[in-house]
């Protein structure tokens, strides 16, 4: 079936939904997610959105901005950051407009709290940045977001999956998308695409992310020759909770909570005197398994404590409620009485689909605009977030760049007129369907996932080497040897879930295969991208964005400069 | 440990009706009835089809009928519910295969309350005050996730699937005693009319269902009481 529209936005989370309400206010928009608007993952973020509002105490975007660059181990565009840091502070107002109902403080003005990373005047100590509503900022982004929407009569598809990206004449101009629930491809044709998929976290074993968190915006485009940025940076949530992933919010460590390790130690005092537990994500993943590994985990396993019992109970049930009923249904303890297991959880992609800060995909070294094509929020890096992101800055992103991208789109396809589709769209995608669906090889598609996500969380996560590196490698060309054969059970057409794990996991496998050829390519420490045998950080050589071409030959690699304005790289201590 | 997973299923492309069908599975008791579902989704029968994305309690996909009670899967132990399980989709919607049912009419219903800020003032530079009691008013209804197990465990619905129902009727609350909302008054007038808060007899399965916790049965009562009164 055929649909005709001025932009397709890909995804329904706070970056799809913020461009959504930009640009439908002007133009014939449809909004397609593969799953229902309020599902999206954005729903998930708890602890705040960074903002210098100054309602707490002195703050000013420009120590925002240092910050984020800091934190980013310098790998950031400084250019892109220095724009989210002082539209932070006019998004959470306008967020707070639509009616986003963020905790208060008592004169009546939007709370904040410290987060990790977070600084007054560029380094001295922690800052209340983090406006928030209770531990479920994201879901009241989400919610917000998705009320504007009705308001304004916005399109949906829901739970339709996109499985392509149209180009002709050099210009994207469609989507073909799977309608879940009956099986049928829509081709979508529009003067503009808009990707808002979110991450790709679930290619490692102990995750925070959704099952949906399958990298299928990032693939699509991957395959069609946009290349991957950055993608060796990925992100290590220091709390998740033990053996299940599930996320912790920062904002705890924020209101007071620490991690101590089996001998009781505070030993984030050690490695980071002055922000102490608020020390960057990277920084605090890398030591909680520094003390594991030198035998300080609890009774010398595999995991440290989230200590929040010093917070009493009435922090914890107005600041911090989701994370207590989680800690309590999950793990059945009670967090104001006992300390919590915890262990680092991947949590976010640095990289993605290349873009400039109005989130116009960007495809080479000297950032040469693809025509028609948008991304903002975790699908995309801009790059604000460098090595490693910066707590509440996802949210930022989200709002930030989903407003900017969908203004931009809207003013182009003001100006633009439809590109003809390529000749038979579907022809890739039915393809790709009927080969999953025919294939009788009897591999399963569940044993080929469990394989890839232990081996990257194993080889590819918080420590890496190269002897690693190119085992996983290795491991990865057998599973996509093996993928090609597998088997389902499902053959029908309606609400086909078991073809749709199968498309994700062929997803997951080239963003993998992507990460280690990245990671394996940098030969240096910065950020996430931490290398045992290149523990430095080395400015000389690799202060550059890396680019993953996918081609037929393999994986090329390109790299382009980091944006410099003010802030030279200096060496990282918190 | 081995648990026994009693599951209504019903493919629209084989089926004419719903039937059970009985699956074992090796689970530890800490796993959540998720975990259990997708082990047999996994590894037994890649055809048994159900919604899941986040996993913990949060994006509302997987609500559904576990032991008789209206819960997501991914928020109920193994060792809350024992050895035999039995999962069935939510009642009172269409099922469009297995577990997985059509929400639209939910969403229909969630849209004709206007769940949005209503306010034509034109906002300050900064934000809109609100006091932290003012705040604290309506907290309890902003936790809803609009999973359905609300809705869907109400007898008045079930009687009468014009009822507009818990979830929709929640999401008005939230609004209607938000200071910075100037919509109470439509919205009160929108759920006057029959199908608005009228059917709900105060059974309280809602609140008994609601995996966020949220008191929906004294949130319906305080939007009726608003009616009455006319005031908020």
């Amino acid at each position: 079936m055929l649909h005709t529209y001025d932009a397709v936005i890909v995804g329904a989370g706070g970056a799809g939904l913020m461009a959504a309400l930009e640009a439908s206010k002007s133009a014939k928009v449809a909004v397609l997610t593969k799953l229902y608007p309020t599902r999206s993952h954005t729903g998930t973020a708890q602890g705040g959105i960074g903002a210098a509002l100054g309602n707490v105490e002195e703050d000013h975007w420009e120590w925002h901005v240092f910050d984020t660059i800091k934190g980013g181990d310098y790998l950031c565009d400084q250019d892109a950051v220095e724009i989210m840091c002082r539209e932070a502070v006019e998004v959470v107002y306008d967020l707070e407009h639509m009616g986003l109902p963020f905790n208060r403080t008592p004169d009546g003005k939007i709370d904040q709290r410290p987060f990790g990373g977070h600084t007054r005047e560029f380094g001295k100590g922690p800052v209340s940045r983090a406006c928030y509503a209770a531990d479920r900022t994201g879901h009241m982004i989400l919610q917000t977001l998705y009320q504007q929407c009705v308001k304004q009569g916005v399109h949906f598809f829901n739970e339709y999956h996109v499985l392509d990206l149209l180009i002709n004449q050099g210009h994207v101009c469609g989507v073909v998308a799977y309608e879940i629930a009956t099986g049928e491809l829509h081709t979508f044709h529009a003067k503009a695409v808009f990707f808002a998929t979110g991450g790709s976290g679930r290619m490692f074993k102990i995750t925070s992310n959704a099952h949906a968190l399958t990298g299928d915006g990032m693939a699509v485009a991957y395959r069609r020759g946009v290349p991957m940025e950055d993608m060796e940076f990925f992100q290590f949530h220091p709390t998740g909770i033990y053996k299940m992933g599930i996320l912790l919010t920062e904002g705890a460590r924020g209101e007071g909570g620490i991690l101590i390790n089996g001998k009781g130690e505070r030993f984030m005092e050690r490695y980071a005197p002055t922000m102490k537990d608020l020390a960057p994500r990277d920084m605090i993943s890398r030591y909680i398994y520094l003390e594991i590994r030198e035998g300080r985990g609890i009774n010398g396993k595999d995991y440290v404590y989230l200590d929040l019992r010093h917070l009493g109970r009435d922090v914890l049930n107005k600041k911090l409620p989701d994370i207590t009923d989680f800690v309590q249904t999950y793990l059945g303890i009670d967090p104001a009485t006992e300390p919590i297991p915890i262990q680092p959880t991947a949590h976010y992609a640095m990289g993605g689909i290349p873009t400039n800060y109005d989130a116009e995909v960007v495809i080479d070294k000297k950032n040469t605009v693809l025509p028609g094509f948008y991304a903002a929020g975790e699908v995309a890096c801009v790059s604000i977030h460098g090595a490693n992101r910066l707590g509440t800055n996802s949210l930022v992103d989200i709002v930030v760049f989903g407003r900017r991208g969908g203004r931009k789109m809207a003013d182009y396809v003001k100006r633009t007129d439809l590109v003809p589709l390529p000749p038979d769209p579907e022809d890739y995608v039915q393809e790709q369907i009927a080969r999953l669906l025919a294939s009788h090889g009897g591999d399963n598609v569940a044993n080929l996932r469990e394989k890839m996500q232990v081996e990257m969380m194993d080889k590819c996560g918080v420590f890496r080497t190269a002897e690693h590196l190119r085992n996983v490698q290795q491991t990865l060309a057998d599973l996509q040897d093996h993928y090609r054969q597998v088997t389902l059970m499902d053959k029908g057409k309606t609400f086909n879930t078991e073809l749709l794990e199968a498309i994700e996991l062929g997803n997951l496998l080239d963003l993998a295969e992507a990460t280690v050829a990245a990671a394996l390519a940098r030969e240096e420490s910065r950020g996430a991208h931490y290398r045992e045998d290149f523990p430095k950080r080395d400015d000389a050589n690799w202060l550059k964005h890396s680019l993953a071409y996918k081609t037929d030959s393999g994986i090329r690699l390109a790299y382009k400069p980091v944006t410099i304005t003010k802030y030279q790289p200096q060496e990282r201590k918190y | 440990m081995l648990v026994s997973v009693r599951i209504k299923r019903f493919d629209p492309d084989v089926d004419r009706k719903p039937h059970w069908e009985t699956y074992t599975a090796e689970v530890e008791p800490t796993d959540r009835v998720l975990d259990a579902l997708n082990e047999i989704k996994w590894h037994q029968d890649g055809t048994l089809t159900f919604r899941r994305s986040c996993g913990h309690g949060i994006c509302g996909s997987d609500a559904m009928m576990i032991n008789g009670r209206n819960r997501l899967a991914c928020k109920v132990l193994i060792r809350d519910v024992g050895a035999k399980i039995s999962v069935e989709p939510l009642r009172g919607f269409a099922v469009i295969k297995d577990l997985v049912v059509d929400m639209e009419q939910f969403f229909a219903k969630y849209r004709s309350i206007l769940p949005y800020l209503i306010n034509d003032n034109p906002p300050p530079e900064k934000e809109r005050l609100q006091s932290p009691q003012e705040r604290a008013r309506f907290d309890d209804t902003t936790k809803c996730i609009l999973c359905a197990a609300c809705t869907t465990s109400c007898p008045s619905f079930w009687a009468d699937k014009e009822y507009v129902g818990p979830a929709a009727i929640v999401q008005a609350h939230r609004f209607i005693f938000d200071s910075r909302d100037e919509g109470a008054g439509q919205r009160l007038s929108i759920l006057a009319e029959r199908h608005g808060v009228w059917p709900c007899h105060t059974i309280f399965n809602c609140t008994d269902a609601c995996p966020r916790g949220i008191e929906v049965t004294r949130a319906i009562q305080e939007v009726k009481d608003a009616i009455v009164t006319g005031r908020v």
